[in-house]
């Protein structure tokens, strides 16, 4: 016979593709399984569930609005000024990063490899975990919170940035190359124009994403508006506690609204 | 001369743009001054910075640190797989809901809501919440998790099934064939390679955030991490800082591989 050149039943993949899937299907389920299985819950805990989450609620309301004057207005500005300029410092550090990793612009293997490497250990430690290590180097403040957004992010925005020059066309680059531009003006009149929504693009993502994260930096001591909660989580004040959240969502919600505006704008 | 003014200029001064990054020069000046950082206090760092390092190596490998380690990175892996397996499950619906063209006007303004909501906090914040209400232990940071995953799937899922091809929907509508069998066999196949794509995404950072919830109490490495740290065993905790770069760099390889699969 000449095979299954024209199979009776229409089959949308090829067998190895099903059987790939199947592995993967079932390789889910047995994680699944196994994590159902072996992890550590304590059900006691669970029998009073619905009581407890009614008592969180009942103690955070009220809002302890006399707390917003004394503490935590000034904690939001440290918070935010902790997002922007870790941000901007991530920014500084991460673009010759990117220049280094963009393969059209290093030739180098081992130099791309190093900026791989360093885009990669950024991202793996959370941001909560740079804190530690850099409240262990600075002292407790803003100083170590600046610091853990800015290597946090450095990840997040050299390898993004890195791809986006990988995309540059070479046509401006070779014309202006032809023109005898220096290297700098290459980058600066070549580069440049091509890579800026993208840049901007993701300078303003990873902006939104820092205000968030530098929200809970001060829950290890790096300052900000976590410090307060971290305060009011440990005298158990709820009612500050309530008003601290209240706040960090208006902020997360202001802030969306911003960057979609300027996005619109600058895009 | 009159030539030479009528030739616009080829590299144009903008002048406003010019202007913004110098406010933003202004600013940064403004708010370093404010969050009193200094060079002195720069400079102090490093070298505090040298002597945290010299503590920090070489990694403690005894016996009894390196059992501690492997029960606390299993319960974070644990709590990343439920995590995403069922903040995945609950995100379908959502994400179906949310899906302007799917979905009816209240319907899909409800769901935007939910997700606002489950996106806008940090998960360490969550966790504060679900330790009170379940109590210490991975729980609290399996939920916490998949209000994470939720916002962030459904979000992303509702959009993509925005965008999918009217016509094959149609196609299986005409035959009869009623709401389930048009999302099995008309969505579906158009939406399962970005879905895959998104769920392995979401594995990614749920297994970066399990290692950080137990810092508020929500189980896996994260509590022995900040033992180790207020103890001033930094050996220890190198120890642990390595293992988790060396599984998330692990999984990053296996999720290239998962993705080609579904393409």
């Amino acid at each position: 016979m000449t095979g299954p050149a024209h199979p009776r039943i229409w089959q949308r993949f090829t067998p190895q593709e099903r059987i790939a899937r199947s592995i993967l299907y079932i390789l889910t389920i047995i994680a699944v399984v196994w994590s159902l299985r072996t992890i550590d819950i304590i059900p006691e805990f669970l029998y009073d569930a619905p009581e407890q989450t009614a008592d969180l609620f009942k103690r955070m309301w009220p809002f302890d609005w006399a707390f917003y004057p004394k503490a935590i207005h000034a904690a939001l500005i440290e918070t935010f000024h902790i997002a922007t300029l870790g941000t901007i410092l991530a920014i500084l550090l991460a673009l010759p990063l990117s220049f280094m990793a963009a393969r059209n612009f290093t030739r180098n293997p081992v130099l791309r490899w190093l900026a791989q490497f360093i885009f990669v250990s950024s991202r793996s430690v959370n941001s909560l975990i740079w804190a530690l290590i850099f409240v262990a180097i600075f002292g407790p403040g803003a100083l170590a919170g600046v610091m853990s957004i800015a290597v946090r992010s450095i990840g997040f925005v050299g390898k993004l940035f890195g791809e986006a020059l990988e995309e540059a066309q070479r046509g401006p680059l070779e014309a202006l190359t032809a023109t005898g531009a220096p290297r700098s003006m290459i980058l600066v009149k070549g580069y440049w124009p091509q890579v800026e929504p993208a840049f901007w693009s993701i300078a303003l993502l990873r902006w939104d994403i820092n205000i968030r994260e530098s929200a809970v930096l001060g829950l290890v001591g790096a300052g900000g508006i976590g410090v307060a909660l971290d305060a009011a989580l440990n005298n158990l004040y709820w009612d500050q506690v309530g008003l601290i959240l209240a706040v960090i969502f208006a902020v997360v919600i202001v802030t969306e609204i911003v960057t979609s505006f300027l996005r619109s704008r600058i895009l | 001369m009159t030539t030479r003014s009528a030739r616009p200029e080829a590299f144009p001064v903008d002048w406003p743009k010019r202007l913004a990054w110098i406010a933003l020069a202004v600013y940064v000046v403004y708010a370093l001054s404010t969050l009193d950082v200094s060079l002195d206090r720069i400079l102090r760092g490093f070298s505090q910075a040298a002597t945290l390092f010299g503590r920090m190596f070489p990694p403690n490998v005894a016996p009894d640190k390196v059992e501690l380690i492997t029960t606390g990175m299993l319960e974070s892996l644990q709590i990343a797989v439920l995590a995403t397996f069922f903040g995945v499950l609950l995100s379908l619906p959502l994400g179906f809901a949310a899906a302007r063209n799917l979905s009816p006007v209240w319907l899909a303004g409800a769901a935007r809501g939910i997700i606002a909501i489950c996106r806008s906090f940090h998960p360490v914040i969550v966790a504060i919440l679900f330790v009170k209400a379940v109590g210490f232990g991975a729980l609290a940071g399996i939920l916490a998790l998949i209000v994470a995953t939720m916002g962030f799937v459904s979000k992303l899922f509702a959009e993509v099934v925005e965008e999918l091809n009217a016509k094959q929907v149609e196609a299986v509508r005409a035959t009869g064939a009623p709401f389930f069998n048009v999302l099995i066999i008309a969505v579906m196949p158009q939406v399962m390679a970005r879905f895959v794509g998104l769920t392995v995404y979401q594995f990614d950072s749920n297994l970066r955030n399990s290692t950080m919830v137990g810092i508020v109490g929500g189980g896996g490495i994260g509590a022995p991490l900040f033992t180790a740290y207020q103890r001033f065993d930094f050996d220890v905790v190198l120890t642990i800082l390595l293992v988790i770069i060396a599984l998330i760099m692990m999984f990053e390889m296996v999720s290239a591989r998962i993705r080609r699969v579904f393409q």
